[in-house]
C-alpha cells in the first residue's frame, strides 16, 4: 500500500480501527498503485459478524477500509462495481463475484448499508466522486462507467456524475446475486432484477432486532421498576402472589412485544388492514384474548381489562414502528397512520395502566 | 411480493409529462415498478406502490418528476415531532 497518508489507489487509512483485513488474498498493480485483491469466499468469521449484525450486536462496529478492491484478476477493461464499507454489503458483494474479474469501489457509508446510507446521503453522489477522484479510478480503467447497486439511486443524482468526475453512471440489479446475469447480459437487467420484495425469511430475518428493545437501560430501569411494584404489592402474600404479579406485570407487556414485533411482521400479508398499528392491536387483542382465556390468569375484571389495553396498544405501537424497517411502506403513509393511531394508542396506555393500579389495589 | 400493499392517496410523485423525454432512467432505478413505458414518454402505473424513496427524481435528466422522500421509521418521526425538526433515523443503519 502506498503512502499512509492519502495518495495510492487501496484503501485510505482512517479513525476508525478496521483491524485486520484477513479476507484479502493478494495484491493487483495498477499504473495508479497497488490494490488488495479480495477473496469470494466467506469465512466462518464471516458468518458470524452476520448473525452478530441481525442480532444487533455492535452494530455500529462492522466496517471495511473504504477504497478499491479487486476481485480476481481484473485489468483496465474490468467493470467497476460499487458498494458500501458496511462489512455485510461489502461480503454479499465479493461473494456473488466467484470467477468474475472486477473492481469493487467502496464508499465510505460510515458502515452503513447501502439502502439507509443512500437515505441519509452518505451513499451519495459527492462520496461517490470523491472516492473516484482519491483512488485515480481513471488511472486503473480504461472505460467511463461505474455500476451502482440499485439500491444506492435514492442517494446519487446519477446526471451530475460525469460532470464531476467523468464516470456515467450505471444501475445493476438489486441483488448481487444478479450481477453475474447482468454483466452477462451486457449490462442489462430484467425486470426481475429490479425489483425488490419482502419475503417471509426477510421479515423474519428483521424480529431480532425489533426484540432488541430489551436490551435497552431505559427498558431495563423500567422492568426493574415493575418487579419492585410487584415486590412491595405482594408484601405479605407470599411467593406465589408474587409470581403472579410479575408474570402480570412483565409478562403481559413481553406477551405485547412479542405480538407486535415478532407475530405482526411474520404474518403481515395476511392480517387485515392497511395500517400497520391495526394489524398490531388485531394481533395484539387476539393475543389477549387468548391470555385472558386461555391462561386464566387475568383474574378481576380490573386485570382482564389491563391485560387487554396493554397486549393490543404494545402490539399496535410495535407493529408501528416495523413500518421503518419494511421494504415497502411510504413516509407519508406511515405519518399517515401515526396521526391516527397514536391518539389510541395514548388512550390504550392510559387504560391499562389505570386498570393495573386497579387490579394492583386489589380491585 | 404478494399481497403486501399500503396505504391509498398519500404518497406524494408527480410526474411532469412535459419534461419527460422517453430515456427510461427512472424505470430502471424503481425498485416497485410505479412507473412504466409509455409512447415515447414514461407514466405512473402504480402510484399507490410508491415508497417515495426519491431514485426517480434525482436521477431522471430533465426534472420530470418530484416526490417528497422522507424517513418512514416511527420513531424517527417521533422524535421529529417532539424537537420541531426533520426526522433522522437515529439508528446506526445496520437494518
Amino acid at each position: 500500500m502506498d503512502a499512509c497518508c492519502g495518495g495510492g489507489p487501496g484503501p485510505q487509512p482512517d479513525d476508525y480501527d478496521y483491524g485486520p483485513a484477513d479476507w484479502t488474498v493478494g495484491e493487483r498493480r495498477t499504473p495508479a498503485g497497488s490494490v488488495p485483491v479480495v477473496s469470494t469466499n466467506l469465512t466462518p468469521a464471516d458468518a458470524w459478524g452476520r448473525i452478530r449484525m441481525r442480532m444487533g450486536i455492535r452494530r455500529s462496529h462492522y466496517r471495511v477500509r473504504p477504497g478499491l478492491y479487486a476481485v480476481g484478476s481484473p485489468d483496465e477493461d474490468s467493470p467497476v462495481l460499487v458498494s458500501a464499507n458496511y462489512k455485510l454489503s461489502f461480503d454479499t458483494l465479493r461473494s456473488k463475484l466467484a470467477g468474475i474479474d472486477a473492481w469493487m469501489l467502496v464508499l465510505d457509508t460510515k458502515g452503513i448499508n447501502v439502502w439507509c446510507a443512500a437515505g441519509k446521503g452518505t451513499f451519495g453522489t459527492r462520496e461517490l466522486v470523491e472516492r473516484v477522484h482519491s483512488v485515480r479510478l481513471y488511472e486503473v480503467v480504461n472505460h467511463r462507467t461505474l455500476i451502482l447497486p440499485q439500491l444506492g439511486a435514492p442517494g446519487v443524482v446519477g446526471p451530475m456524475v460525469p460532470k464531476l468526475c467523468g464516470f456515467e453512471v450505471r444501475f445493476g440489479p438489486v441483488r448481487a446475486a444478479d450481477l453475474p446475469g447482468y454483466l452477462q447480459a451486457g449490462m442489462r437487467a430484467g425486470p426481475e432484477m429490479r425489483r425488490i420484495t419482502f419475503s417471509l425469511g426477510h421479515r423474519a430475518s428483521l424480529t431480532p432486532i425489533e426484540l432488541s428493545v430489551l436490551a435497552d437501560p431505559k427498558v431495563l430501569a423500567v422492568v426493574a421498576v415493575l418487579l419492585a411494584i410487584a415486590a412491595v404489592a405482594s408484601i405479605g402474600s407470599g411467593p406465589d402472589a408474587f409470581v403472579g404479579r410479575v408474570a402480570g406485570l412483565i409478562g403481559v407487556p413481553l406477551a405485547g412485544l412479542v405480538a407486535g414485533a415478532v407475530v405482526t411482521p411474520i404474518l403481515l400479508p395476511w392480517i387485515p388492514g392497511r395500517a400497520f398499528a391495526l394489524k398490531g392491536a388485531l394481533v395484539g387483542a387476539i393475543t389477549a384474548a387468548a391470555m385472558i382465556l386461555g391462561l386464566d390468569t387475568a383474574g378481576s375484571a380490573a386485570g382482564i381489562v389491563a391485560t387487554l389495553a396493554t397486549v393490543t396498544t404494545i402490539a399496535s405501537f410495535t407493529a408501528m414502528n416495523f413500518t421503518g424497517a419494511t421494504t415497502f411502506t411510504s413516509p407519508s403513509g406511515v405519518v399517515w397512520e401515526m396521526r391516527r393511531a397514536l391518539p389510541f394508542q395514548v388512550g390504550g396506555a392510559a387504560i391499562a395502566v389505570l386498570a393495573c393500579a386497579a387490579s394492583l389495589l386489589g380491585a | 411480493m404478494t399481497g403486501l400493499r399500503y396505504i391509498s392517496d398519500v404518497v406524494t410523485l408527480e410526474l411532469v409529462a412535459d419534461r419527460c423525454d422517453g430515456c427510461g432512467t427512472c424505470l430502471d432505478v424503481c425498485p416497485h415498478a410505479v412507473l412504466a413505458d409509455g409512447t415515447g414518454k414514461v407514466s405512473i402505473a402504480d402510484k399507490d406502490a410508491c415508497i417515495e424513496c426519491g431514485a426517480c427524481s434525482k436521477n431522471c435528466p430533465n426534472g420530470a418528476l418530484k416526490v417528497r422522500p422522507g424517513v418512514g421509521c416511527a420513531s424517527a418521526i417521533i422524535r421529529g415531532w417532539i424537537t420541531g425538526s426533520e426526522p433522522s433515523c437515529g439508528c446506526d443503519g445496520a437494518c
